[in-house]
């Protein structure tokens, strides 16, 4: 039989059973409850109860076989497992009728129940955190294992091309051995995240500023949901635009004043992020803006400050932790950023600081790496993990930072919901 | 040190003036930001319109013996290069299918090649200056014109651009989306419930609560590889297969539904759970019969934001091998499947000009089934806001 159809059968057994559950132990709650005796729960509750006790251990024999199997190896043919799921499914039947008593609180034990699973939802983030800790980890590991970290850190030369000759045992092959020195990589990625940012920060800070301080009413409540449409365009989508629309214009605007630009130059995935970031930052600043207590601003107005001194001298450097905090979150969206630079950036680990040539970043190196045709434990395949544990560190840092910057922020204004 | 009125009425000016230009600059910076948007959306527009149109010709075919053999010969040798070959190798199982077409000649309307569709919409292509001028005379003639490309709709993918569509991504992103869904909507109200109701405010529950606010800041990509290291090579879910695509966005959109869910339940007021728990609601019913029925609209927006990102999300997908070649439409959670966005992603990476027009058309699909599901959620907060 296949595994699905097993799943299946197993479900509609375990379904059936419920149901046996449901009604006999409401019968039996029900027949308690005519012969006079008071109970200290509903009928229903106590069927809820047999429900539980019969689905419970069966469903916790399935998972923790089907663990056994996977992490300790264990060879347990699937219909054993069922047939001692199900088995105890039946006792866990026959001992949640047995408790239906008059005495017994049977909504205390489903809610505790309830919360235990409540409960054991709320660790599942943290299970992702740790999934993507430990699968990222263990491959870096392995790969550095092969590589050697020193070399990745400070290696100039991104080469992985002969690393699949060294995987299939005919390293001496190659042109030359494969190189794995992360500096190009990382310096076209804060490439990129710079002219992202000289876009981003200025257009959406102002912008903020507009609709915080200057804007109408009217304009700020359409301003705003507009400009979260442009947030909500798929990466893919700009990566597009970029690609075929933005870098073209470069290279003839560049080709006018008689620069040589390449078609994946850097500036253009790095603009066409930047105006995916424009949203985020405005948004975030001028939730924080507004959030500045207006007793500074009339304090300032009534010392006979202009508006736009006001906004200068007083406003902003009062949400300067927040705005910093934006930006820095900012940054870490367009470091991690994939799509807009695998279709608009380079392939080429290019160390340069031309942005009108061809460069690539951290995150095309890793799709590069994950869908090239080299086996898995190759050293080029497992580079992937070697690349996006440095992008993870990165980023959880700056995310720190900025948590801590807004912390901060909304300690000093005692401010509640930013 | 003394300023006499005129230098402190022109030193005034000068300041209200900077104040204005701030104002202007900053309008500027906005105004900037629309340009940006307008600009995307028209340049998506010329170059994914087009899309939605494509070439047909009218020709003779002619079910013969000869072209259940040699689905070539079923149109005359002058029209042949301007019929999609597609179409034409279709023709011996449309015989196959009905008897009686066999030995009957019909002028038919039929799918023309897709160099023929961009010579008709004024674009480059490879068409010989002889194809040219027979196309030339089958449009004077009323035979040759650009109708509704139902194709696009209806076919998966292809490598010829005139029968390239979107059906099995479209497929694939429905079935993809499903179990994002299924597994992302539950845990994430579980979750949420938990932290806003029953959790005690210990370092478990603060450090569960970074956690999820750290989960929503981390690339997406990283999510690809934890897809790719723990679901496929781990457990051995399948590759490229709805189930372990959904399965990895389910785990990005969790954050987005949490973080939803949590304003939406703190936003019900605390004397209706204490009026429940006054005529003796346990804190399980409270929150099951009052708090998540009042809570459900705000849970139900942040719900189709969150499905709304998971949907335009590519990068993840490209790593657990979602960017598959896949013709046919997709019917199981465990086959090969491919979305909306990785469909695009594969299209723009195709040399042939006419697929830059698929991409584009593809484009404007997805970013109406964007729009429409954002203003869904839009519409829904406008309706349900209240004020308590």
């Amino acid at each position: 039989m296949q595994t699905n159809q097993i799943l299946a059968l197993f479900c509609g057994t375990l379904l059936v059973l419920g149901l046996i559950a449901f009604f006999l132990g409401r019968a039996k709650a029900a027949r308690v409850r005519a012969a006079g005796t008071s109970m200290h729960a509903q009928p229903d509750q106590y069927a809820w109860f047999s429900v539980l006790s019969t689905a419970g251990p069966a469903i916790a024999v399935g998972v923790v076989g089907a663990f056994a199997m996977l992490l300790l190896g264990a060879e347990i043919p699937t219909l054993y497992l069922l047939a001692a799921s199900l088995v105890v499914g039946c006792a866990g039947l026959a001992m949640g009728i047995a408790m239906v008593r008059p005495d017994f609180h049977a909504r205390k034990a489903i809610e505790s129940v309830i919360r235990f699973f409540l409960a054991g939802a709320a660790l599942i983030s943290i299970f992702t955190t740790f999934g993507i800790l430990i699968s990222i980890v263990g491959e870096a590991i392995r790969f550095f294992q092969m590589q050697s970290f020193w070399d990745f850190i400070t290696g100039t030369t991104w080469n992985p091309g002969a690393s699949f000759l060294e995987a299939a045992g005919r390293a001496e092959e190659g042109a030359s051995a494969a190189q794995f020195g992360s500096i190009p990589l990382f310096a076209g990625t804060f490439m990129i995240t710079a002219i992202a940012m000289l876009v981003a920060i200025p257009v959406g800070l102002l912008s903020a500023i507009y609709m915080a301080e200057f804007a109408p009413q009217r304009v700020r409540t359409l301003a705003k949901p507009v400009l979260e449409v442009l947030a909500g365009i798929p990466t893919v989508v700009y990566g597009f635009f970029a690609a075929i629309t933005v870098a073209p214009l470069i290279v003839s605007v560049a080709g006018f004043f008689g620069i040589d630009a390449s078609f994946n130059n850097a500036l253009a995935p790095g603009v066409v992020m930047g105006i995916m970031i424009i949203p985020f930052i405005s948004s975030l600043s001028d939730d924080v803006i507004n959030s500045v207590p207006d007793s500074m601003r009339q304090g300032s107005l009534a010392l006979g400050m202009t508006k736009g001194e006001t906004i200068r001298d007083v406003v902003v450097p009062a949400a300067l932790p927040g705005i910093i905090s934006a930006s820095l979150l900012a940054v870490s969206r367009a470091l991690g950023e994939t799509m807009i630079v695998v279709m608009a950036a380079g392939m080429r680990p290019n160390l340069t600081a031309n942005p009108f040539e061809d460069m690539t970043t951290v995150t095309v190196r890793i799709v590069a790496a994950l869908t090239g045709d080299q086996e898995f434990a190759s050293a080029e395949t497992l580079s992937a993990f070697a690349l996006g544990l440095v992008l993870f560190v990165v980023t959880l840092s700056l995310n720190l930072v900025s948590v801590i910057m807004i912390r901060r922020f909304r300690e000093k204004y005692r401010i509640n919901n930013l | 040190m003394s300023q006499s009125f005129d230098e402190i009425s022109a030193q005034l000016r000068r300041r209200h003036r900077k104040s204005a230009r701030l104002k202007w600059i900053s309008m500027g910076a906005l105004g900037l930001a629309g340009l940006f948007l307008v600009l995307f959306f028209t340049d998506m527009m010329i170059k994914g319109l087009p899309a939605f149109q494509q070439a047909q010709v009218q020709v003779e075919v002619d079910y013969s013996e000869r072209a259940s053999q040699l689905p070539l010969a079923a149109v005359q040798e002058d029209v042949r290069p301007l019929v999609s070959r597609g179409y034409l190798r279709l023709i011996p199982g449309r015989m196959d299918d009905n008897p009686e077409l066999l030995g009957t000649t019909r002028m038919e309307w039929v799918l023309a090649d897709g160099q023929v569709d961009q010579y008709l919409k004024g674009h480059h292509s490879r068409l010989s200056a002889s194809e040219q001028e027979v196309v030339d005379r089958l449009q004077a003639e009323g035979r040759a014109e650009l109708r509704f490309n139902t194709t696009f709709f209806s076919n998966g993918d292809s490598k010829m651009p005139e029968l390239a569509g979107i059906a099995s991504a479209a497929m694939g992103t429905v079935l993809t989306l499903l179990v994002t869904l299924a597994v992302s909507f539950p845990i994430g109200v579980m979750t949420a419930v938990y932290l806003e109701e029953f959790a005690p405010d210990n370092r478990v529950t603060q450090l569960i609560e970074i956690n999820i606010n750290n989960l929503a800041a981390i690339p997406s990509i990283l999510f690809g590889l934890l897809g790719l290291a723990i679901f496929i090579n781990f457990f051995g879910v399948p590759r490229s297969s709805p189930v372990v695509g959904g399965l990895t966005l389910a785990l990005m959109t969790l954050p987005v539904i949490i973080i939803a869910t949590r304003t939406a339940l703190r936003s019900v007021p605390d004397s209706i759970r204490h009026a429940a728990f006054g005529v003796g609601c346990s804190r399980w019913q409270v929150v099951r019969d009052h708090v998540l029925p009042l809570a459900l609209p705000g849970i139900m927006t942040g719900s189709i934001i969150g499905l709304a990102q998971a949907m335009g999300e590519t990068a993840p997908l490209i790593i657990v091998g979602m960017v598959a070649f896949i013709p046919d439409v997709t019917s199981s959670f465990t086959e090969a499947a491919t979305v909306l966005p990785a469909q695009i992603f594969t299209w723009a990476g195709e040399p042939d000009r006419a697929f830059i027009e698929k991409t584009s058309g593809g484009i404007l699909v997805l970013l109406a089934v964007l729009i429409t599901l954002n203003a869904t959620a839009v519409v829904l907060r406008k309706k349900f806001e209240r004020r308590w």
